[in-house]
């Protein structure tokens, strides 16, 4: 495993269903962003980030505040340095397909990721590949998370600076999103909205 | 419709047709209302125009139409209450072709041979393409594949909408049945007609004998646009034309020579024709139908004469008596008879007979021009000319024809009667009695066939009007007109709104016998490039002898 690799690898599959996965980060708040593309090992499942959750290990300890006396944020982290440890984050990831033998396919793979696999968030170069079809969008649109068009909108912004032609991917993507949504006008328009230039 | 499809391809070494631009596929459709093609994405509504023609290459056939109608479509019907920033190109881009969409009705008309060069033409559609079937405009080859192309002899008579090609007729075909030429004043009428003669002479494909009310079709006619004078078939043609005047006088003065002056007797007018100036003279029925008692006294050939020296000797009263008709009916008949037969073409007795003069020069393969000069405001001196000669004309065809037909002679060559205003002498009221009634009635059983031209298409008589095998239309706007032009034709709602979308002039609807299908045309300019086309188009001697021969049988 190279250099690279190793530091584009930011968690560890904890749990995992047909749809979706959540991955835990090994670094507080090192989550990727909000619509990133990643990707797990054998077989090569990619997702896209839906949420990102930070909160307290043990939930019967909830997190207190701290700083009413400290001059800044900063401060608080370095008084209170045991805090890091009580923490902890977590993402949930869309699954939006997965490659086998060089194959790309655009929908569910037949078994979730295992859990522990390593979660990678995807280099330019790999989100350019992976998004040069856009079934994943339908997958997202109907992933049934109460924010998907947020989702949706997330996505397409977060891989169009990784194509050549950033303009040329969010027309081609816009047009096919239009030909998911055809019944649908108003929704259609409000992710338009969202990933407008 | 049973079609192989074997050896079809490149096996045969000949090109596949080449296509025009593409434009969508096809959706939904049916025979009966034809075809919805969805525009291509990149496709703009405002690209296509209402009357286009279009081939859709179905999976067996390639089929050939005309769009009838285009519309903007949309996938979610409830778009057009939803917000969207038009001014957003971004968006308007994405919605563009996907969500919204523009769709245009193509109704098939014919089914095109697969590959060109098939000897099989194409065939009237009976089948409509399948679902996803590609639309692309018409190309050039697959206008000529279905109108004919000059190379094979055809007309060229102008464009189809929004192409460079040229578009033809078959006049040939043309010939073969009744001709109607419809349009407002001012519409190009004339001028259409003028071409079509000028083809028809060219082609030798029939002989023609024109009644020209205005003056306009032998020497010279007025281009009323952009002033001047234009061309006349004389001028264009020479010996192959010959024109003959009404009034000798008239064409004098417009330093027109003419080759005949028209002559008529009293002797060659029948009750018959009475009865059908009736309405232009203002003659009561009892007054016209006294010609009859007439003639029964003083026989078919001087009735007319004896009548009106009565009455100059005043003795009105006693023939009234004598006949047994109302004496106020008869003077009425005496006055305007009296006053018709003042015109300057009026003679006692004619010793050259027109009528077999027009024959004589028809039977030379010549087109006759029958200028009208100042009578061709006379309404009465119009019908009454046009009809008479017509009748004996018709007689000497009808002749000929029975005469082939026994075996004796050949065929006579067909001719075109062309008349104005062809309401007044077509209408319910006489059709049935004039002789252009019968001759539209008996279709072409005599070689005789008529071009009407008509302002008032409404006023001809319906059953008439249905003879009319090929019509050329131009602006209307009188819906009861419309309605008479379109009466008879399928799809005649489609037509309707091309109809009423035609250009102000020069620009016609064609249908009809001749065409294998309705077509919208710009008519090609009158004038020097025209003349230019047809000149040095002269018959050889060898040629026109030919004609000369075939003509009655020579
Ligand atoms: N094919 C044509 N070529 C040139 N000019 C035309 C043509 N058709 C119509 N025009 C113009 O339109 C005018 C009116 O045409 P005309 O044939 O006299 O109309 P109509 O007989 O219907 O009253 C002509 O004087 C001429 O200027
Ligand atoms: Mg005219």
């Amino acid at each position: 495993m190279t250099g690279p690799l190793m530091e584009r690898r930011v968690g560890e599959v904890v749990q995992s269903t047909s749809t979706s996965f959540v991955a835990q980060c090994y670094q507080l708040e090192g989550a990727p962003a909000l619509g990133g593309l990643v990707r797990t090992d054998s077989p090569d499942i990619y997702g896209v980030v839906g949420s990102v959750t930070t909160e307290p290990l043990d939930s019967a300890r909830p997190v207190l505040a701290r700083g009413e006396d400290a001059g800044s944020e900063e401060e608080v982290i370095r008084d209170n340095p045991q805090l890091a440890r009580l923490l902890t984050s977590r993402f949930e990831v869309f699954i939006a397909g997965y490659v086998e033998d060089g194959v790309t396919h655009q929908y569910l793979p037949p078994r979730p990721p295992l859990v522990h696999s390593f979660v990678y968030a995807c280099d330019q170069e790999e989100t350019a590949r992976f998004t040069s079809q856009l079934d994943l969008l339908r997958l997202l649109l109907n992933s049934g998370a109460s924010h998907s068009d947020e989702i949706v909108g997330a996505c397409i912004r977060q891989a169009a600076p990784s194509h050549d032609q950033p303009a040329d991917f969010l027309a081609h993507a816009c047009r096919a999103l239009a030909v998911e949504l055809s019944a649908d006008v108003a929704r259609l328009n409000s992710i338009l909205r969202r990933v407008a230039p | 419709m049973t079609q192989s499809h074997e050896g079809n391809g490149a096996g045969r070494g000949r090109t596949p047709p080449e296509q025009g631009q593409p434009l969508g596929m096809v959706i939904e459709g049916s025979v009966a209302n034809g075809v919805e093609v969805r525009l291509d994405p990149g496709v703009s509504v405002e690209q296509v125009k209402v009357g286009t023609f279009v081939t859709l290459h179905g999976a067996n056939n390639r089929f050939f139409g005309v769009v009838t109608d285009v519309s903007l479509g949309s996938t979610d019907p409830r778009m057009k209450y939803t917000p969207i920033p038009a001014d957003d190109p971004f968006v308007i881009q994405a919605l563009q072709g996907t969500v919204a969409f523009g769709t245009v009705s193509v109704l098939p008309q014919l089914t095109m041979p697969e590959v060109l060069g098939d000897d099989q033409g194409p065939a009237a559609a009976k089948s409509i393409p399948s679902h996803f079937s590609r639309a692309f405009t018409a190309s050039q080859e697959d206008v000529e594949t279905v109108f004919g192309s000059e190379a094979d002899g055809n007309f060229w008579i102008g464009n189809p909408l929004d192409m460079e090609t040229k578009l033809c007729l078959d006049l040939g075909e043309l010939v073969k049945r009744s001709i109607g030429v419809f349009g407002k004043s001012g519409t190009g009428k004339t001028f259409l007609t003028r071409l079509l003669l000028a083809g028809i002479v060219q082609s030798g494909q029939a002989s023609s004998l024109i009644f020209d009310m205005h003056s306009e079709y032998g020497w010279q006619g007025q281009d009323a646009d952009k002033g001047g004078m234009v061309k006349g078939l004389k001028q264009l043609f020479g010996a192959k034309v010959s024109t003959f005047t009404l009034d000798e006088e008239h064409s004098r003065r417009r330093g027109v020579s003419t080759d005949e002056t028209v002559h008529l007797g009293f002797n060659h007018i029948e009750p018959e024709d009475v009865e059908l100036l009736r309405a232009s003279l203002n003659l009561s029925e009892v007054a016209a139908s006294a010609a009859y008692n007439l003639r029964e006294k003083y026989g078919e050939e001087s009735w007319l004469k004896e009548f009106l020296d009565a009455g100059r000797n005043g003795s009105l009263l006693e023939l009234a008596d004598e006949l047994q008709v109302n004496a106020g009916a008869l003077r009425a008949l005496y006055n305007r008879m009296g006053r018709f037969t003042r015109h300057g073409f009026m003679v006692e007795h004619s010793r050259v007979d027109t009528a077999a003069q027009i024959i004589e020069h028809l039977e030379r393969g010549q087109h006759v021009v029958l200028e009208f000069g100042r009578y061709g405001d006379d309404e009465a001196a119009y019908i009454l000319v046009s009809n008479l000669l017509t009748r004996r004309i018709h007689r000497k065809y009808v002749e000929a024809k029975e005469s082939a037909m026994g075996g004796a002679g050949k065929e006579p060559r067909p001719l075109v009667i062309v008349i104005e205003e062809a309401h007044k002498f077509l209408n319910s009221g006489v059709a049935s009695q004039t002789i252009f009634g019968i001759i539209a009635r008996e279709l072409r059983k005599y070689n005789v066939t008529l071009m009407v031209i008509d302002q008032r298409p409404s006023g001809i008589d319906s059953e008439v009007l249905s003879q009319v095998g090929t019509r050329f239309c131009c602006l209307l706007d009188n819906e009861r007109d419309i309605d008479a032009v379109l009466s008879g034709t399928s799809g005649s709602r489609a037509l309707r709104s091309v109809l009423s979308r035609l250009e102000a002039k020069q620009q016609a609807l064609m249908f009809g016998h001749a065409l294998p299908l309705p077509v919208v045309v710009r008519i090609r300019d009158y004038g020097p490039a025209f003349y230019e086309s047809i000149q040095g188009g002269g018959d050889s001697e060898a040629e026109r002898k030919r004609k000369v021969d075939e003509l009655f049988g020579g």
